[in-house]
């Protein structure tokens, strides 16, 4: 805390003019004194002697002359063990200990620390006496959750550093020292388990940035054989409300093969929160077998809580991120929605009178975009090791319209795009992640040729049922009609999902490749069909036996009987394998 | 000691500034011109200058006349004795009743931490097929009702009121037409509910800044009867008439409008009214049903597209009746997985087959011949819409149910309706 005091000479909103003597920095982190409380705010812009500042709580009550004090420090996270599990507010205070000091309500100027002062953890060394260290190297370990949680150099440390001493195997606070290193100068500095990174900085102590090409696995069928994520990339599902953003990312929490999810709820409904708060303490990691809560960090920032904080609040996710991917961890971050985001920051650069760009939100809006996005990668650490943080952001474009300017900036850097549809929805169907737009740069856990064989199908199926509209179906030959019913029932049986089911919402990479070899056998055959009304009767069965076999567990009786069945049905009409339509086995795989 | 200011330096629209000093934001200020009294809210801080919006307009303003600044900010009371009464946007009774002054509370207060919030998983039953079956209204939800102007949406408030299984009922109104206002008061009377309600009304003639107070008035008196254990229903019409004010006083402010002249800022506007609604962990909760009228029918207006983002699904009324498409409770499958088993496949398999059904319509419309297939679609879509949609049917969820598994089986073989067979079994009927 800096002695450099202030006085508010405006309020607008949430942003508040100060003038001030002294030195002041560009993000720098200042308390509003009113009515015995101290609201957080952050300096967004300097001129002359004032600065201007958006305060992260409701601004009413402030009057000119009250006091602003400065503490020279940026919004950070404070980074160490115990964050998983935790469920924090924008600016990472603990919202339980919220609860417990101020009772229902949000009351402002409350904060809490991020992590736990009191809580002992079981800190073992692994750095030597004498061994040089750079920012980003582990000095020891400590057990948090199914993970081994490592004690790192602090990322803002410069330049070489000399282990001078370090505390024996045993159990310390985040606070209390456990190592003094000094630097080329022979200056001691004392490290404990927990330190303070600005979360508007990326974290850069890593050895090289990979190509991200490992699957992440969703579970979801439609992304994983189709619009793949690939650890360390990034995706954007923009759709119209409604159209089941938030489910898509709730189910894709719940069963990604990953390490650790960081859910960003921001600027979104707190319903959907206590859902998660609700559900994952009682769910098991299919991983580890332990509470999906310890997997977990929830950073919440409901749409009624203050419009500053929730600018913050992504940076805040995408910092623990980045804090866990050095341990060489593989981190999903879910971010709902970066609309919101977008227009908190819409918010204050109306306020603070900038030209507007294009539905006014300010010109900068896709660099910023573009540098968040841009923090998920694959990279290899200074040991050697490897891990990764996937950004999964949904986008809520105004009208369901995915020409406005917050979807087109975040399509230009993502890698894959899953453009959800208002007809898809409509039809209760789910996902509905529209497979005539959306797109992926990253491989799919299926063979690439089956699954644009499948794509084909559904791009043949959809032309034949839009000419259909116009023809009728009396003006539709047989081969087109059956190609139409085809493309229907890889819908039904495949693109969509029964996310309430257990079984049917968590569907592995074996599965998906096992279920596609016997869907693409029954698309690529010919069948012994009189008439229309013939064929779709048959494709109504199969569907349903192939609907079915999505709620059987894998590799079960069940999941075998079903099999058979189908087998069944196939030999009833004279099922044969097409080699025109088999063309696609000749294929590059893509 | 209040302080009192006798030059205004400038009057635009509902907007006057004072220079005036140790003046706090957002506080109110009692305003005298020669057509009597009228409040004053704080929007702006610069310097010595400072912006009030005065609740009954700008109108005959003189830059003389008094601003008495009250040192608090704006309030309403809170007792039992709000039941049945009426009341205007500044908090003065519409009624001949008393004015209430005791038990102030501050109102558009700060939110409710979600982690004291706990699931919404109770029902709340209307006895409309359409709510109650396929987009079952659940405590503690927010929910628009999205209407083009015209169609019956107070009246479907109206019902909703009466039916609805709540221990409070706190009625807004905004832009509210006068015979509407005698509407709702003559059938909360005649449906015997309006003892246990209490309503805030702002007419179309009543000033603009008046209809910005409405929805926190009304909000944080269902907040207080909430936390005394009591399940309050808000109902709110019409919000658009609320947004439009918001446009009105930030156009006045000069502030950079983003989206058709609204203000930036109207998602989270919006927002800190409907996320009012909330389920309390060992106390009351409060339910929000919102109507929302979208200019021209078009969805993608800036208002009802904002909304649709915050709340968690939207009823369509569309030619008298709730649309089965679009129309969506998002919080249904919290509860339907315990009114019945057979209540969600069947729910989705109607709906599916009504989309079907409706596709089919445009073909015969368009003069294609009619396949089997569509024979049944055809006959399914009529008998759908006759049983279950209309708004006048009053029939409890078990009763709804049953009626579309005779519908199914009227029209269609048990695996054409895409249901899982293990519930076709169980519960198609036998004739």
């Amino acid at each position: 805390m800096t002695e450099n005091k202030g006085k508010v000479i405006s309020v607008n909103g949430n942003l508040v003019s100060v003038a001030f003597d002294g030195n002041v920095s560009m993000n720098e982190i200042c308390y509003v004194k009113v009515d015995g409380a101290a609201l957080k705010s952050e300096v967004i812009r300097i001129r002359g002697s004032v600065a201007q500042i958006q305060v992260y709580e409701m601004t009413d009550g402030i009057q000119c002359g009250d006091e602003v004090e400065f503490t020279g420090e940026m919004l950070s996270a404070e980074l160490g063990p115990g964050l998983l599990g935790q469920i924090y507010d924008g600016l990472q205070n603990p919202l339980p200990i919220l609860a417990e000091q101020a009772g229902w309500f949000l009351e402002r100027g409350i904060y809490a620390d991020g992590l736990d002062a009191e809580k002992k953890w079981e800190f073992t060394p692994t750095a030597a006496v004498g061994a040089v260290l750079r920012a980003g190297e582990p000095i020891g370990t400590v057990p948090e959750g199914p993970f081994t949680h490592k004690i790192f150099v602090p990322f803002y440390l410069l330049g070489n550093y000399t282990l001078k001493s370090i505390v024996p195997k045993g159990e310390y606070t985040v606070r209390e020292t456990v190592a003094v290193i000094t630097d080329e100068r022979g200056r001691e500095i004392p490290l404990s388990m927990s330190f303070k990174w600005p979360v508007k900085r990326a974290v850069k102590c890593y050895r090289e940035r990979l190509a991200p090409v490992e699957n992440m696995e969703t579970k979801v069928r439609l992304i994983d054989s189709f619009f793949p994520v690939a650890k360390g990339g990034t995706y954007c599902i923009p759709g119209p409300f409604g159209a089941g953003k938030t489910v898509l990312q709730h189910t894709t929490s719940k069963y990604a093969d990953v390490d650790i999810v960081i859910i960003a709820a921001c600027g979104e409904r707190a319903g959907e929160v206590v859902e998660t708060l609700t559900e994952f303490p009682e769910l098991k990691d299919p991983r580890t077998g332990r509470s999906l809560m310890e997997r977990t960090i929830i950073i919440c920032n409901t749409s009624s809580m203050p419009v500053a904080s929730r600018e913050a609040s992504v940076y805040t996710s995408v910092t623990l991120a980045e804090y866990y991917r050095q341990m060489g961890l593989h981190v999903l971050l879910l971010a709902d929605s970066t609309s919101r985001w977008a227009q908190a920051l819409r918010e204050m650069s109306g306020r603070l009178e900038e030209i507007p760009g294009e539905e006014a939100f300010p010109a900068y809006l896709e660099s910023y975009i573009a540098a968040f996005y841009e923090r998920a990668g694959y990279v290899r650490l200074p040991d050697g090791s490897t891990g990764s943080v996937t950004i999964g952001g949904t986008v809520s474009p105004a009208g369901g319209n995915f020409e406005e300017p917050v979807t087109q900036a975040t399509l230009k850097v993502v890698g894959a795009f899953h453009g959800l549809s208002r007809e898809r929805s409509d039809a209760r169907k789910y996902p509905a992640i529209d497979p005539l737009i959306s797109w992926s740069k990253y491989r799919c856990v299926i063979d690439g040729r089956k699954s644009a064989y499948c794509k084909n199908i559904i791009h043949q199926g959809n032309e034949i049922g839009s000419m259909m509209k116009v023809i009728g179906e009396e003006g539709t030959s047989l081969d087109d009609y059956i190609i139409y019913l085809k493309a229907e029932m890889l819908d039904a049986v495949y693109l969509q999902q029964n996310s309430f089911d257990p079984v049917d919402a968590n569907c592995g990479t074996l599965r998906q490749r096992y279920v596609t070899d016997k869907l693409i056998s029954v698309l690529s055959s010919r069948y012994t069909l009189h008439d229309k009304e013939d064929a779709r009767g048959f494709f109504n069965r199969m569907r349903q036996k192939f609907i079915d076999w999505n709620y059987e567990e894998f590799e079960s009786d069940g999941f075998r009987k079903g099999e058979e069945e189908i087998d069944a049905l196939y030999r009833e009409r004279d099922g044969r394998e097409d080699p025109v339509q088999n063309s696609w086995k000749d294929g590059e795989e893509a | 000691m209040n302080k009192v200011y006798n030059r205004i330096e400038s009057i635009t629209g509902n907007v006057i500034t004072v220079k005036a000093d140790g003046v706090r934001y957002k506080e109110l200020a009692q305003i005298s011109t020669r057509f009597g009294k009228s409040l004053a809210q704080v929007n702006k801080i610069e310097g010595d200058l400072v912006s009030l919006q005065v609740f009954a307009g700008g109108q005959g303003v003189s830059t003389g006349d008094e601003v008495r600044f009250l040192g608090r900010e704006m309030r309403v009371s809170f007792s039992e004795d709000l039941l049945g009464r009426i009341f205007d946007g500044s908090g003065a009774p519409r009624d001949n009743g008393p004015v209430l002054t005791e038990n102030m509370q501050p109102i558009g207060g700060p939110s409710v931490n979600p982690t004291r919030r706990i699931l919404a998983n109770r029902i709340m039953r209307t006895n409309i097929p359409m709510i109650d079956m396929f987009n079952t209204l659940v405590v503690s939800q927010k929910l628009p009702i999205f209407s083009i102007s015209g169609e019956p949406y107070n009246q479907l408030l109206a019902r909703i009121a009466m039916q609805a299984e709540a221990d409070v009922i706190v009625l807004g109104g905004m832009g509210l037409k006068y015979d509407d206002f005698l509407y709702f008061k003559d059938a909360l009377s005649k449906g015997g509910a309006l003892s246990k309600t209490v309503m805030f009304i702002h007419t179309a003639s009543d000033p603009t800044v008046e209809c910005m107070m409405i929805p926190d008035m009304v909000l944080a008196v269902a907040e207080q009867f909430a936390l005394q254990d009591k399940d309050v229903l808000v109902l709110l019409t019409d919000m658009t008439n609320f947004a439009d004010a918001m446009k009105e006083i930030a156009i006045t402010q000069e502030q950079v409008p983003s989206n058709r002249g609204y203000p930036g800022d109207l998602y989270s506007q919006l927002a800190s009214r409907y996320e009012k609604a909330v389920d309390f962990a060992d106390s009351g909760s409060v339910t929000v049903l919102a109507v929302t009228t979208m200019p021209g029918d078009d969805v993608t207006h800036p208002v009802p597209d904002n909304t649709g983002y915050i709340t968690e699904g939207q009823y369509y009324l569309k030619g008298g009746r709730i649309e089965p498409f679009g129309s969506l409770s998002r919080l249904k499958q919290n509860v339907n997985k315990k009114t019945r088993e057979d209540h969600r496949a069947l729910m989705d398999a109607m709906i599916r087959l009504y989309a079907s059904y409706k596709e089919t319509l445009e073909k015969k419309n368009m003069g294609f011949s009619m396949s089997r297939w569509d024979e049944k679609l055809l006959k399914y879509g009529e008998l759908f819409e006759k049983k279950l949609m209309s708004l006048s049917v009053n029939l409890p969820l078990e009763g709804a149910l049953d009626l579309g598994w005779e519908i199914l089986a009227e029209c269609f073989r048990k695996d054409e309706t895409g249901i899982k067979s293990d519930l076709t079994d169980a519960f198609w009927p036998e004739k």
